[in-house]
């Protein structure tokens, strides 16, 4: 007998102290902020209730870091931050100092290394998304990429705030939607059912797990071939891709096929009205990297709309709500088809029985 | 190859993604050159052929990694294993697996460990990084099978822990709350740490039916977008008056005009609970506030949330697969959060919750479709909580319910109602 190889058992530590990590004056004064304001785009003053201030000076990064530009963003927090630093829900990194004189030179450092300093108030700010093809297996188009290209038009959004109020766009590679509800989501959208490999699917998949997957019961087992393997009702069958994850040889992309779906209106938070899921804007945009320009115009008519004609405080859904679809539709320039009429579970809740009309 | 040996390696063209460097926002493209670019570096090879990889996707429109089965010892998960379907074409990149690793809550760091965190995947690793993923996890992206592990001990070492994947607890998420927060109700790293430490099991050992997620936001602007995707959401609220600065009021009606403040304050809010007085003080009818926020951002001087302050419980909340999406469903309104036992009901409640889950869903089932399948009122009595009018939009509109033990189900609220009024009832 060999020997086994020794491995060091982990120390199952959990979620760590983060106290260890924080800024010493946010240690100091947990629970003891009185209010905060902005002096200006991209930077946050806290200030304590005995007067003490904090300066946050939030800016932008790609996420997807490489070592060099993290120990760039350390020197920084080095140089004007004591030391610490921390990032938002959106991968923006935020420096905390003390000293107002500070903000401004710190500002000018970050921006001479390329981080554009915003996303705080009413901006765009960094559009929260996933892997794409650079590491997800299902991914319909990539992540980083459509994200470069888009923050790379909205840059003159993220790092001002003359939008109404906040706007929160996310991007997600598959209908699984990682990237989350957005005042402008942008999602892939597959338009075919899946091709389905019948050589591999006895030994790749669990078809009865497969089988359970499907939403609208679709896929039932099959022989092909004299080989156990699945087979698709074409007319039954929604295009979600929930069948590619667990059973890869049912290939749910196609480079002509896998088409980008925008959706406005999805709202996290709970202020003024209740959170919302995004709704269709429009369908069927090509994948076209690495500029996705038919998605960029889309995005920008929506972001434009908004920004001319919503009320200080309305969030997109809001805004929405308040003029009505007829007008979102007629102000973007896009068309209202039947695809936008739900036919899920619970499709009649998002219809009109009302008298009310916008004309 | 070993750090240090020179070997000259062609570079993959990557003529669509180089489109990607131009522009005012960084380039994760210009990253990975950085990476690629560094001599003797034992990852340059395999990041140089994840560009070749990535521009061949981009040229295909297609993604070319499949999954497979990678953990470390005493694990059994926290790792998302990447193989390349394309390595006869860039065979350098073919393992190129990703490490889940929880952050501290709120996600706070010193320079001093991101450079740790940094020379760690430089040794082991891609040198690539992404703070964080949707998840909330530090996503480590890009190590071979061999290597996983000691990329893991070394980031273990270093007080870091693997986060959840597959049918497990997953890694939560905390706003930055009352560490910078004026506007925090409860104490969310402390939440955050006491349930997911609680439960590490769970995450480390998969084993229940599908995800289950957490997240925690100190009030309700939801920073962490908890309601919309975590099984179980807790979210900062008050349950006595809003604090009122009048003073500060009539400063900033003074600053931004009567006008604007009643457009963008009095009539926002949800539920026509305030009101501009003619000396621009404001009224606000506390018991018709939902604990919004609106009013409160908007005034961030004037205006705070109450003393009484706890947390909301929301459960359920998910995305589309498979009977579409949810959004948690308001289970617990007010949970006190302020002394250690507080702290403690909150955790137990989270247990129960976790219980239930692992006994009554289906594979594949979150806890809000089991809810939907079994019905609200079966999940509150498994979980032992009490029925309460905030838990609706209203109340039924569908008549084809048995209703033949009405009278026990109100004489219980009554009691209830008694209970909490201080009176004593005939069941005491």
């Amino acid at each position: 007998m060999s020997e086994k190889p020794q491995f060091r058992p982990a120390d199952e530590t959990g979620v760590p102290d983060h106290i260890q990590y924080m800024h010493p004056m946010m240690v100091a004064n947990q629970a003891n902020w009185d209010y905060h304001d902005r002096p200006r785009p991209g930077v946050l003053r806290h200030v304590t209730k005995d007067g003490k201030e904090l300066f946050t000076v939030r800016a932008g990064t790609q996420r997807q870091m490489d070592v060099y530009t993290i120990r760039k963003l350390a020197d920084i927090g080095d140089d004007f931050a004591d030391g610490h630093v921390r990032f938002t829900t959106r991968s923006n990194i935020e420096f905390m100092v003390e000293d107002e004189a500070k903000v401004a030179p710190l500002i000018e450092a970050l921006q001479a290394n390329g981080f554009p300093v915003g996303g705080t108030g009413a901006s765009v700010s960094m559009i929260s998304h996933t892997q794409g093809w650079l590491h997800c297996d299902i991914p319909g188009t990539d992540a980083s990429g459509v994200v470069k290209s888009l923050m790379d038009q909205l840059h003159h959004e993220f790092i001002d705030e003359k939008m109404p109020n906040r706007v929160r766009i996310t991007t997600s590679c598959c209908q699984i939607n990682c990237g989350g509800q957005g005042d402008i989501a942008i999602n892939v959208q597959y338009t075919k059912p899946p091709k389905i490999n019948h050589d591999l699917v006895a030994n790749v998949c669990e078809r009865p797990a497969v089988v359970a997957r499907c939403p609208v019961a679709a896929i039932r087992p099959a022989m092909v071939n004299g080989k156990p393997s699945l087979e698709v009702d074409e007319k039954k069958c929604v295009c979600c891709g929930a069948c590619y994850p667990p059973c890869p040889p049912m290939q749910i992309n196609g480079a002509e096929s896998t088409k980008i779906a925008i959706w406005v209106g999805g709202k996290h938070s709970n202020a003024r009205s209740k959170p919302t899921f995004h709704k269709l804007a429009v369908a069927n945009l090509p994948n076209n990297a690495p500029h996705w320009p038919e998605v960029a115009a889309v995005v920008s008519k929506i972001v434009n709309a908004y920004k001319n004609d919503a009320k200080h405080w309305e969030r997109m859904g809001e805004w929405i709500e308040r003029i009505g679809w007829s007008r979102f539709f007629e102000m973007t320039d896009l068309a209202f088809t039947k695809h936008h009429l739900d036919t899920w579970t619970g499709a009649r809740k998002s219809m009109n029985s009302s008298a009310h009309v916008h004309f | 190859m070993k750090d240090g040996d020179s070997v000259d390696i062609e570079n993959r063209p990557t003529p669509m993604l180089d489109q990607l460097e131009d522009g005012p926002w960084p380039s994760f493209v210009t990253g990975l050159k950085r990476l690629r670019d560094t001599k003797g570096a034992s990852y340059a090879p395999m990041v140089n052929d994840l560009l070749g990889q990535l521009n061949h996707s981009y040229e295909e429109r297609m993604g070319f990694w499949k999954g497979g089965a990678v953990s470390v010892f005493g694990y059994g998960g926290g790792i998302i294993p990447r193989y390349s379907e394309v390595a006869d074409m860039f065979p350098a990149s073919k393992e190129f697996h990703t490490l889940r690793v929880m952050p501290p809550p709120g996600f706070h760091y010193t320079t001093d460990l991101l450079r740790k965190m940094c020379d760690i995947w430089e040794k082991h690793g891609s040198g690539l990084i992404a703070f964080h993923g949707q998840s909330g996890d530090i996503m480590f992206q890009g190590c071979t099978t061999e290597n996983t592990q000691h990329a893991f001990d070394e980031l273990n070492e270093l007080g870091f822990d693997l986060g959840g994947a597959g049918p497990a607890l997953r890694t939560a998420m905390s706003c930055v709350g009352q560490a910078r927060c004026e506007q925090s109700c409860f104490n969310e790293a402390k939440a955050h740490r006491g349930i997911i430490n609680r439960f590490l099991d769970e995450m480390h050992r998969p084993a229940l039916p599908y995800k289950f997620k957490f997240k925690f936001s100190g009030c309700g602007n939801d920073c962490v977008n908890a309601i919309h995707r975590a099984d179980f959401a807790v979210i900062g609220t008050w349950r006595d008056d809003i604090k009122i600065d009048q003073e500060k009021v009539k400063a900033h009606v003074a600053e931004k005009g009567r006008k604007y403040t009643i457009d963008t304050v009095v009539s926002m809010c949800p539920t026509r609970a305030i009101s501009l007085n003619d000396d621009d003080s404001m009224e606000i009818d506390n018991k018709s506030c939902v604990r919004c926020m609106h009013c409160i951002n908007v005034m961030t001087k004037a205006l705070s949330p109450g003393d009484d302050r706890g947390a909301s419980v929301m459960i359920g909340g998910k995305r589309s697969l498979k009977v579409g999406d949810m959004m948690g469903i308001m289970v617990k309104p007010f949970i006190r959060l302020d002394t250690e036992e507080d702290y403690e009901e909150l955790e137990e409640f989270a247990e129960a919750c976790i219980e239930f889950f692992a006994d009554n869903a289906l594979e594949h089932e979150r806890i809000g479709e089991t809810i939907d399948r079994v019905g609200l009122p079966t999940f509150l009595e498994e979980v032992g909580v009490e029925v309460d009018p905030n838990m609706v939009n209203h109340p039924r509109t569908s008549s084809y319910v048995r209703t033949d033990d009405f009278d026990d189900e109100a004489a219980k609220w009554f009691e209830r109602q008694a209970l909490e009024a201080g009176m004593t009832v005939a069941s005491e």
